[in-house]
């Protein structure tokens, strides 16, 4: 059925509609709207949950891995000054094999104190264990909500979605909300691999000696590895019963394309009409979304990018001292590739400011006009220093 | 594509009217994105929320420069923000106040006036100092745009508000009737 949700709702539905059975969580702007809606339904006890109340995000995944390890379907929700709260726990729930998903809605760090968009925050947790696939409009955030289960729990590695705040996470927009026989008939009873049980005790997440420890992190990298492959199947089952994929990338208008956009979160969303007004124009602009952050879908981009002529990575993050976080990756995995393209980096949007149809279409021409990259990242729109005075 | 701007105060529903009327469009087979302008709200303050409507899925989702039409759900409003910032020449702009505005008089666009604060004190919608009027202002806009239909809206009405609905729809009906149009 076709309804106006907000971006945050549809996650919500997602969850409700996966039949989590304990979530915990902690409010913070922009990701409230999530575990609000949550909280009612289990208060109206439209959801079989129990909500866990805690005094901080430290707690609150504290609480999900505790529920998680006795096999059960758990979710959380988080944003920002939050989720760096919780940054010790990150590494406990994947080193332990958690299938937790948790929404994670992209929010600025402070100070200066800012609620706005902003993906440093999750970015910054690229080396916890956690897979993270980012999304560009609601009815992607609500079905990848549902994906996150089904790929976390056929590897046992926890997934974060994550969503645009604003942009994404207060936006009412059309999305097709599914019908409960059918998510169950994607998403059965979660059957776990682990589970404490007090009638059959052990213990786990015991001491690891030099001995054992490494094997432990190849383990890890291992499903990482097959991550890919298991998303994939995971689309498959998502599309037999919905209709709908998206791919851990998408290309578009790639195949002639002069420049490539490297876009993520709803900014693909309006590339996407860039591309369409620019082609109209002749021209020759394509766009690369990445959706799959973690693991970085190495093969798939030096496919599609390997041979392409410019590359142009757009950035709403920034690590200090280096560059834009995506563009980082990008060049990473293109080094080795024989006759690579230039990627020029760009920084755009950061704490919320817009990132418009007329900043993605600079940004073309910038690289258009452009032989090799001067900088290793180009800061777009900022107000000169007379005018910020 | 269509683009809307609503400006309003905190507390007077602006947000709640924008996701109604894109409810309404939606219901008449429309593509709709509504967003508020994301700030720390305060009861009182300006706030702005926008609409996008398309008969095909909205891509875009930057903030709205150059809207198509401008609702005002506070005329004193027009002391302190430029309410026709970016307004396309010929587009409208709806005012809820008794009496056309002078200065500025907004001469390049349409002005359509239409006095919710009345309808919602006679309706008993709020209280006597702060009368709802988020419904009959939507009422009003439907009628200017000639869409989205007026059994749309009411449907939307009933649909996100819990409270007062039959006095609601009531409302949007009467200012459906009630709005005046500069130079008719």
């Amino acid at each position: 059925m076709k309804t106006v949700l907000e971006g945050s709702h549809a996650v919500s539905e997602a969850v409700r509609m996966a039949r989590i059975q304990v979530m915990s969580a902690y409010p913070i702007t922009p990701q409230t709207h999530i575990v609000e809606a949550l909280s009612e339904y289990v208060a109206e006890g439209r959801m079989d949950a129990r909500f866990i109340c805690v005094e901080s995000e430290h707690s609150a995944m504290a609480a999900v891995i505790g529920a998680a390890s006795g096999g059960v379907r758990t979710f959380t929700a988080t944003s920002s000054h939050g989720l760096a709260l919780m940054h010790e726990l990150l590494h406990w729930s994947s080193a332990a094999r958690l299938p937790i998903v948790m929404a994670e809605v992209n929010r600025a760090l402070g100070p200066g104190w800012n609620i706005w968009m902003d993906q440093t925050d999750s970015l910054a947790q690229r080396d916890t264990g956690w897979i993270q696939l980012y999304v560009e409009d609601a009815q992607e955030a609500l079905d990848t909500t549902l994906q996150g289960f089904h790929l976390a729990e056929s590897i046992n590695l926890p997934v974060m979605v994550v969503l645009d705040a604003f942009f994404l996470s207060h936006t009412y927009e059309p999305v097709d909300l599914p019908e409960q026989a059918d998510v169950d008939r994607f998403l059965p009873a979660l059957k776990p691999r682990i589970r404490l049980d007090t009638r059959t005790p052990f213990a786990m997440s015991q001491m690891a000696p030099p001995g054992v420890y490494m094997e432990m992190r190849r383990d890890i990298q291992s499903a990482m590895e097959r991550a890919p492959d298991h998303f994939a199947r995971t689309e498959v089952a998502f599309e037999k019963v919905f209709g709908r994929r998206y791919g851990a990338v998408e290309a578009v208008a790639c195949e002639d394309a002069e420049v490539i956009l490297v876009m993520t979160g709803t900014a693909a969303s309006t590339c996407r009409q860039v591309v369409e007004d620019l082609r109209s124009e002749g021209e020759k602009i394509g766009m690369l979304k990445l959706k799959m952050f973690r693991p970085f879908p190495v093969n798939a981009i030096r496919k599609l990018l390997g041979d392409a002529r410019k590359v142009a990575v757009v950035d709403r993050n920034f690590s200090f001292g280096a560059s834009g976080i995506f563009a980082q990756e990008i060049r990473a995995a293109l080094c080795n590739h024989p006759n690579h393209p230039p990627v020029f980096g760009y920084i755009a949007g950061l704490g919320g400011r817009d990132i418009t149809p007329d900043t993605l279409k600079e940004i073309y021409r910038m690289t258009r006009d452009t032989d090799h990259p001067q900088a290793e990242s180009v800061w777009v729109g900022l107000t000169t220093e007379k005018e910020s005075r | 594509m269509q683009e809307i701007r609503f400006h309003g105060r905190g507390g007077q529903g602006t947000v709640m009217a924008s996701i109604i009327l894109a409810k309404a469009f939606f219901k008449a087979g429309y593509y709709v994105q509504t967003f508020p302008v994301f700030g720390v709200e305060r009861r009182g303050a300006p706030v702005e929320a926008y609409l996008r409507l398309d008969r095909k899925k909205v891509l875009v989702r930057s903030n709205v420069y150059t809207p198509d039409h401008v609702v005002v759900q506070d005329a004193k409003l027009l002391q302190t923000v430029d309410v026709a910032r970016g307004l396309k020449p010929g587009g409208w702009l709806l005012l809820n106040s008794a009496e056309f505005p002078r200065s500025p008089d907004f001469s390049e666009f349409q002005v359509a006036v239409v006095d919710a604060n009345r309808i919602g004190l006679d309706l008993g919608l709020g209280s006597r100092t702060q009368p709802i009027i988020n419904t009959a202002v939507i009422g009003a806009f439907a009628r200017i745009l000639d869409m989205p239909p007026l059994k749309a809206i009411g449907e939307a009405i009933e649909g996100e508000i819990p409270v007062k609905q039959k006095e609601n729809r009531e409302a949007a009906e009467r200012a459906y009737q009630a709005v005046r149009i500069r130079g008719d």
